[in-house]
């Protein structure tokens, strides 16, 4: 028997536009019933398959989520492979601000500017949002998954960057720390 | 002959019958036993009325052990034979402790027979940490036993929830080794925190500040409607009280030009050190004194503010950890609803201030912060036995402290289960061959979140071999690390084209196999008298009809999940079963139903997915009968 894909266990429709209250209460509706802590009497075979079903849970609920995880699951299961790895093409303006944030981050590290990293994330968030909404209209509205593939990419590369904005902010906000 | 039972999976055969388990907090100064009685959990005491069972073993050279407050008398005089602190080297080499060079235990380090561990050789001869730790886990469970008047059926042990797989491994062996029945390794501060939130029924988000003996956690919980979500954790599992009584110890010995000391002077100062740290908690002004061996008399004047500005280092540590973790949880100081404090050194009242500044409001205090865990313990222990009233309904989703991954070309460590991960959780990655005609691959696991290999922790290593010649880069290899509910990893690898499997369950080495555990189990508890043999042989005959029963049961319930083949198999071993019951062989008894358990074992495991997604069903749409 094939297992229930991440939608179904939660019994949510498969879209990119989620309900996150309600993903969260499916969630833990599931794990309520699924959960090994419910089966500690049971026997092996009982306890192994409780915690595969509650694997399953955790897996969907992680993937469903966040916007990107989710984004690359509805393309995989639509047959649209991300390909990260292989596919790195981007658009042009999109790579020239690509290349425009690091090197502001990069001055902002340098000179240790605090408002000028914050400026920074403001921007970054803005794009995020923009990107993310974009992802929804193409997977939601006109099931065009290739193009959604194409923004699940550059949705990665706003991310990484993220990542190393908030490394950036703390290492500003707590030297000591940084070095130790 | 026995009554019918036919239990649904999962389902207690038994349900009104109230089952024995408790709660254990195996700490690193000191440990407890707690269990829930008519609804209310309450610590268990020994039978001079204390709570307490100091975490200190001595071994005497007549093969007495000593446990708890008998050996800490003597840990002056015979230091080397009396372990304190054995938490610290659970799962630890010793090139791992920190502070080694003053103690007084003769290390013995044995990379051939225990690689993974240190050990001590005592007067009784060469132990290890796990050994200890079993001898603190018998007392308590005798106390239990004693208290509760029957036999448990099981028990949830505590650990710092920034312990390592290596170090909660040793702790379930140590309970095993004690035979105790582990019900689950719980998290210190998430047990602290079912304690805090079942008793004021609170909901929101929030922190344990968890300082012990010799662990530092910082756990961070949202509480709703009966779900107790970890959403991060962090610490050191190095870093507790007794790093407080060793900066105070050396302040002492450089005020007094003390040096160099006898192991029993240093043990002694070491011991004046913890008084006087507990009565600073009290007084702002404390003598430190002693007499030592030698007739030279110390006596160093200590004040709150000298003993707060040599232990700010260790504050700070610990709030640079509450820091990453409140950021791991995606939340800002501001957002904690309230900061729980546990663990004994939370009594300091510099660490109290330190915390209450960092997240702007007063920590809770209201429940001992020695007894939290365990009776936060107890009620996991009680709901894990079955022993849940109705309405008295709750569900833990913990994490795992440490991210999980493989060693890749380079040296370079490749995540596989990122830190904080919600557990239980599997998680797959493909790799492939470099080489043409590679055969074997080489599968190291580390835990850590360094780049390096070398700056992780290794757990494990093993290979899989087998994979037929290819060109490089065309094997597909799956590996895939499950985490189960007690944060231990298991690690299988598999060659998608051929099928060739290797797995592992990551266990530290420490020169005790299950085999031997088995053994000295064995050893102590089947002592050749006539009267247990008898007993034995009851329960197993029992055991032996409950399972057929329930297999026949079974069989006209869901035989429908079975193919002809596997029926008629499964009838062959219902048939071996019935006959071998009539004897008055165990040995038989035993192997016949050990083959219908494992004949067995996977018609049980599809019955348990149809129970489940029948479960599932009453609510989730029609893809899951697909």
């Amino acid at each position: 028997m094939s297992h229930p894909d991440h939608f179904a266990l939660f019994a949510l429709p498969p879209r990119f536009a989620i309900d996150e209250t309600a993903l969260e209460s499916a969630y833990k509706a599931v794990q309520s019933k699924v959960h090994p802590d419910r089966f500690a009497a049971g026997t092996a075979a009982e306890r192994r398959v409780a915690m595969q079903w509650a694997a399953r849970a955790n897996e969907g609920y992680r993937t469903l989520k966040s916007p990107l995880p989710r984004a690359a699951y509805l393309c995989e299961r639509a047959g649209v492979a991300i390909g990260a790895e292989s596919n790195t093409a981007m658009p042009g303006p999109f790579l020239v601000q690509q290349m425009e944030w690091r090197e502001a981050l990069e001055d902002a590290r340098r000179s240790a500017d605090a408002k000028h990293l914050a400026g920074l994330a403001n921007g970054m968030a803005a794009e995020r949002s923009r990107v993310i909404a974009e992802i929804g209209d193409a997977i939601d509205r006109r099931s065009d998954y290739a193009a959604a593939a194409k923004l699940v990419r550059q949705l990665m590369f706003i991310e990484k960057f993220g990542d190393e904005l908030r490394a950036a902010d703390e290492a500003l906000s707590h030297p000591r720390e940084a070095s130790a | 002959m026995a009554l019918l039972q036919i239990a649904e999976p999962g389902e207690s055969a038994a349900p009104h019958q109230h089952r024995l388990a408790v709660g254990i907090d195996l700490g690193t100064t000191n440990s407890l036993v707690a269990t829930v009685r008519n609804s209310i959990p309450v610590v268990i005491d020994d039978a001079e009325g204390r709570s307490l069972l100091p975490s200190i073993v001595r071994y005497l050279a007549d093969g007495t052990v000593e446990v708890g407050y008998e050996a800490q008398k003597h840990q002056s005089l015979d230091p080397r034979n009396t372990v304190v602190s054995v938490k610290r080297f659970m799962g630890r080499s010793r090139a791992d402790v920190l502070h080694v060079e003053n103690m007084p235990y003769d290390f013995v380090d044995r990379p051939d027979a225990a690689p993974g561990m240190l050990q001590i050789r005592t007067a009784a001869g060469v132990k290890s940490p796990v050994e200890v730790s079993a001898e603190i886990l018998k007392d308590l469970r005798s106390r239990a036993e004693e208290a509760l008047g029957g036999e448990l059926v099981g028990a949830v042990v505590t650990v710092p929830a920034y312990f390592d797989d290596a170090q909660r491994q040793a702790t379930k062996d140590a309970a095993k080794l004690a035979g105790i029945n582990v019900l689950r390794l719980l998290n210190e501060p998430t047990a602290a925190a079912i304690a805090y939130g079942l008793d004021h029924s609170a909901e929101g988000t929030y922190a344990v500040y968890d300082l012990g003996g010799g662990t530092f956690d910082i756990s961070v919980l949202r509480l709703s409607k009966g779900v107790f979500e970890v959403l991060s954790t962090g610490g050191d599992s190095a870093l507790g009280g007794d790093d407080f009584d060793h900066r105070l110890f050396c302040w002492i010995i450089e005020r007094a030009k003390l040096l160099p000391l006898s192991q029993q002077d240093s043990r002694s100062l070491m011991v004046k050190a913890r008084d006087v740290k507990e009565l600073l908690s009290v007084d702002p002004e404390v003598r430190a004194n002693a007499v030592l061996t030698t007739g030279e008399v110390v006596d160093v004047p200590t004040t709150s503010r000298d003993f707060a500005h040599m232990t700010q280092p260790l504050v700070d540590k610990t709030l640079v950890a509450c820091r990453k973790a409140l950021q791991d949880a995606g939340i800002k100081p501001t957002d904690v609803d309230g900061v729980v404090m546990v663990g004994g050194a939370t009594r300091m009242p510099h660490v109290r201030k330190a915390v209450g500044t960092f997240f702007g409001q007063t920590p809770l205090t209201n429940i001992d912060p020695d007894k939290v865990v365990a009776l936060g313990a107890a009620m996991q222990a009680n709901l894990l036995a079955g022993n849940r009233a109705a309405g008295d309904d709750w569900l833990l989703l913990d994490v795992i402290p440490l991210s999980l991954g493989l060693e890749t070309m380079g040296g370079l460590v490749e995540r596989i289960i990122p830190r904080n991960s919600t557990i239980p959780v599997a998680r797959a990655q493909e790799f492939t061959t470099f080489r043409d005609g590679q055969t074997a691959m080489a599968i190291h696991v580390v835990q850590g979140e360094r780049e390096l290999v070398a700056d992780c922790r290794s757990l494990a290593r093993f290979e899989l071999r087998g994979i037929p010649p290819m060109a490089a880069g065309a094997a597909r290899i799956r590996v895939t690390f499950t985490v189960d509910a007690d944060g231990l990893l298991s690690v299988a690898a598999r060659e998608m084209g051929s099928g060739v499997e290797a797995a592992i369950t990551v266990k530290p080495t420490y020169g005790l196999s299950d085999d031997e555990i088995a053994r000295m189990l064995q050893e102590s508890f089947g002592s050749a008298d006539e009267d247990m043999r008898a007993r034995a042989l009851r329960e197993q005959q029992v055991e032996a009809q409950r399972l057929l029963e329930a297999t026949v049961a079974a069989l006209a319930a869901d035989g429908d999940l079975l193919s002809l083949d596997e029926r008629n198999a499964i009838e062959r071993l219902v048939a071996d079963s019935s006959a071998h019951l009539q004897g008055t062989d165990i040995a038989a008894i035993r192997a016949a139903t050990e083959a219908l358990v494992a004949g067995t074992d996977d018609f049980a495991a599809r019955r348990m997915d149809r129970s489940i997604r029948a479960a599932l069903a009453g609510r989730t749409i029609e893809e899951l009968a697909k």
